[in-house]
C-alpha cells in the first residue's frame, strides 16, 4: 500500500493529464455528488469517520474543520488551498501539483460544495513555476468539461477557482498571512480569534486546507471513510506522504499508511547512505523538535506516536542525519532560516530569531562560551508562546530540542572550538 | 519617474484582475510587480512601483511594502540569470557547501553580487522544496537538482554568452 491516495496516478504516463486522472476514477465523486444528490452533511460524516487530519502541519481534523462553515450561511464564502510549501525538508505538495493536479481541484471543489462557497483561491508558492503551469492547465481542462464554473454539470451550483501565486515568503504558508497575501499585502499573520471560518479572505468566512488534505478527499469519498481509516490507525486515518531527505540512499516522497514503523520508512528510502549509523531525525520539518536515533527506531510514523515522543509529525518532512552530522552546524542553519523568515511583526520573534542566530554563529566560529547555551535557551523560551503566529514556536523548538538531546556535543564544540563529530 | 505600462503589461494585469472582486484591485499587486520586473530585466525600479500603485489605485508605500517583503522581488539591477541556491538543511547535509564554494569561485562573486559581464547574480535562498534532489538551485523558472561541480559547469556553459564560452 503505497502511493495510492494523492499519488494514485503516479504510475501512469503523463500522470497529470485529465485522461490519467479519470482513468483512476478522478472526478467520479464530484459528478456523483450531483447525480446522487449527496448531502454536505454526509460528506462531513464520511471525513470524520476517515479521521483525516490536516496535512499542512497542524493535524487538525478535516471533517470538523469543514463543519465550521455552514452551507446555508448567507453571503460570500471562500475556499482556499494552501500550496505555499516551504517548511524545510518538505517537498510533497510540489509533487502533487506537478504530477496529480486534477485531484487537488476535485478536492477543493468538493469543499466548496460542502460549505457553499462560490469562489476559491489556490495559492501556489511563487517559485513553483512548473507546478503552477500544470494546475493552470488542469483547471482549464476542468472548466471545459463544465466541472468548474457556472451551473456545474447542470446542478445550478456555481464554483469558480483561481490559481494565484506568491513571491517568496515562508510566512505566507501561515493561513492568515496567506490571506493577507491574497489581498495584496505583505504577509503579516493576523491575530486569532477571529478564525478564518469567521473572518478570512476579504473578511468573509473562509475554509483553508493544505494541498495534500484536499487531494486526499476525493479518494476518501470514493472508497469510504472507513476504508481510509483502516489504512492507518485510530485517530490517524489513512496514508500520508513522507518527504524523506538527508543522509539516505533514496530520498523522495513515500505515501504510506500512518502507523508505519520508522525503520520501515528508512528502509524504503534506501537505508543510510554509505552504511553509516543513524544519529538523529527531524520527523516533521525543520520546526519539529529533533529526536535521537534511539527514540526514532522504536517509533511509528503517525501524529500520536511522534507527539508522545516529544516532537510532531508536522508536514511529514523526515530529515535523516547520520553519525557524521555536526549538530551545531545544523542548528545554526535552522536558526538562520527563522531569522531570515520572521516577518518582523512580533518583537520576541523578530529580535529573538536574529539573536539566537548570532549566538550560534559565534559558537560555530569557535568563539562561544558555555554561558551562551543558557542564553540561547533563555531566548528560545522567551519567544515560545509570545507571538501572534506559530513561527515563533517553530524557531524556538529546534533550539530547545537540539540542546535537550545534544547538549554534550554543543559543550564539546565550545570547549574544542570545533566539532568532534566527523562534520558535514 | 513613473514607468509607463506597456500594452502587454496592462493586458496581463487586467486578465489577472478578473480573479478578484472588482473592489479589491490591490489583490493583483504581486502579479503586477512580477510582470513589471520581468519586463525590466529582473528588477523593479521605483518608477515601476509608482506605476503599479497608480494602476491599482494603491498608496505607493503599500506597493513598496510588498516589493520589499517578498524575496523574489529585486530592487537593484540584477544579472541576466539569477542563480538562487538553496543552502537549507537537506542541501547542507548533501554537501551543499561545496556547491556554493564552486559557484562563488567559478563566477568570482559572493552572495548578492553580479558578474562583471552582467550575466549572473548569485543569491542564497531558503528551502526550495526539492530536498530529494539536494543540493538544488533555481535559475529563472527552472529547478536544477542533484548538483555536482561538474553539473554546475555544464549548466553555466549553456547560459554564458558565447564569447566567454569560447575563451575558456
Amino acid at each position: 500500500m503505497a502511493n495510492e491516495i494523492c499519488f494514485r496516478t503516479l504510475h501512469l504516463d503523463t500522470s497529470w493529464s485529465l485522461e490519467a486522472y479519470q482513468s483512476v476514477g478522478g472526478y467520479s465523486v464530484w459528478k456523483k455528488i450531483f447525480t446522487d444528490n449527496i448531502t454536505p452533511a454526509s460528506i462531513i460524516d464520511e471525513l470524520k469517520l476517515s479521521s483525516l487530519r490536516g496535512r499542512g502541519g497542524a493535524g487538525f481534523p478535516t471533517g470538523l474543520k469543514w463543519s465550521f462553515i455552514s452551507r446555508g450561511a448567507p453571503g460570500q464564502k471562500y475556499i482556499v488551498c494552501n500550496s505555499d510549501e516551504g517548511e524545510p525538508g518538505t517537498f510533497k505538495d510540489r509533487d502533487i501539483l506537478r504530477f496529480n493536479p486534477h485531484q487537488i481541484i476535485e478536492g477543493i471543489a468538493i469543499a466548496a460544495y460542502v460549505m457553499g462557497a462560490s469562489i476559491g483561491y489556490h495559492y501556489v508558492r511563487g517559485e513553483f513555476f512548473e507546478g503552477f503551469e500544470r494546475i493552470e492547465n488542469a483547471l482549464l481542462e476542468a472548466r471545459k468539461l463544465g466541472l468548474i464554473g457556472k451551473n456545474i454539470l447542470g446542478s445550478g451550483f456555481d464554483f469558480e477557482l483561481h490559481n494565484v501565486s506568491g513571491a517568496g515568503a515562508y510566512i505566507c504558508g501561515e493561513e492568515t498571512a496567506l490571506m493577507e497575501s491574497i489581498e495584496g499585502k505583505k504577509g503579516f499573520p493576523r491575530f486569532k480569534p477571529p478564525f478564518p471560518a469567521n473572518y478570512g479572505v476579504y473578511g468573509r468566512p473562509t475554509n483553508i486546507n493544505n494541498t495534500e488534505t484536499f487531494a486526499s478527499v476525493p479518494v476518501i469519498l470514493q472508497h469510504g471513510g472507513k476504508w481510509f481509516l483502516e489504512l492507518g490507525k485510530p485517530n490517524n486515518g489513512g496514508c500520508k506522504i513522507f518527504s524523506v531527505s538527508g543522509h539516505v540512499n533514496a530520498p523522495g516522497n513515500y505515501e504510506i499508511p500512518l502507523g508505519t514503523p520508522f525503520a520501515k520508512l528508512l528502509e524504503m528510502a534506501g537505508g543510510m547512505k554509505g552504511g553509516r549509523k543513524l544519529k538523529a531525525v527531524i520527523p516533521g520539518g525543520s520546526s519539529a523538535p529533533v529526536l535521537t536515533a534511539h527514540q526514532m527506531l522504536d517509533l511509528t510514523m503517525d501524529y500520536d506516536a511522534i507527539s508522545q515522543a516529544g516532537s510532531m509529525l508536522g508536514s511529514g518532512a523526515v530529515i535523516i542525519m547520520d553519525e557524521t552530522t555536526c549538530m551545531v552546524k545544523v542548528l545554526l542553519r535552522i536558526a538562520h532560516f527563522y531569522a531570515e523568515e520572521s516577518c518582523g511583526q512580533c518583537t520576541p520573534c523578530r529580535e529573538g530569531t536574529g539573536w539566537m542566530f548570532r549566538i550560534l554563529q559565534r559558537i560555530e566560529a569557535g568563539k562561544g562560551s558555555l554561558k551562551d547555551l543558557d542564553q540561547v535557551l533563555e531566548i528560545a523560551n522567551g519567544i515560545s508562546g509570545r507571538t501572534i503566529c506559530a513561527l515563533g514556536d517553530a524557531a524556538a523548538m529546534p533550539v530547545q530540542s537540539f540542546l535537550k538531546h545534544f547538549r554534550d556535543e554543543f559543550e564539546s564544540y565550545i570547549n574544542h572550538q570545533q566539532c568532534l563529530a566527523q562534520t558535514i | 519617474m513613473t514607468v509607463i505600462l506597456s500594452l502587454k503589461a496592462k493586458q496581463s494585469i487586467d486578465a489577472w484582475l478578473l480573479k478578484y472582486p472588482i473592489d479589491q484591485k490591490q489583490s493583483c499587486v504581486i502579479h503586477a510587480l512580477k510582470v513589471l520586473q520581468d519586463e525590466n530585466g529582473g528588477w523593479l525600479t521605483e518608477g515601476a512601483i509608482e506605476a503599479v500603485a497608480a494602476y491599482l489605485a494603491m498608496p505607493k508605500i503599500a506597493v513598496y511594502e510588498v516589493a520589499t517583503f517578498y524575496s523574489m522581488f529585486e530592487l537593484q539591477p540584477i544579472g541576466k540569470h539569477k542563480i538562487s541556491v538553496c543552502t537549507n538543511i537537506a542541501c547542507l547535509l548533501n554537501n551543499g557547501d561545496k556547491i556554493v564554494q564552486h559557484l562563488k569561485k567559478r563566477l568570482n562573486i559572493e552572495w548578492g553580487e553580479t558578474t562583471q559581464d552582467g550575466c549572473f547574480t548569485l543569491k542564497e535562498v531558503e528551502c526550495l522544496a526539492a530536498c530529494d534532489g539536494a543540493p538544488a538551485m533555481q535559475i529563472g523558472q527552472i529547478y536544477y537538482e542533484n548538483l555536482t561541480p561538474e553539473r554546475i559547469d555544464d549548466i553555466l556553459a549553456t547560459l554564458e554568452p558565447k564569447e566567454i564560452k569560447d575563451g575558456k
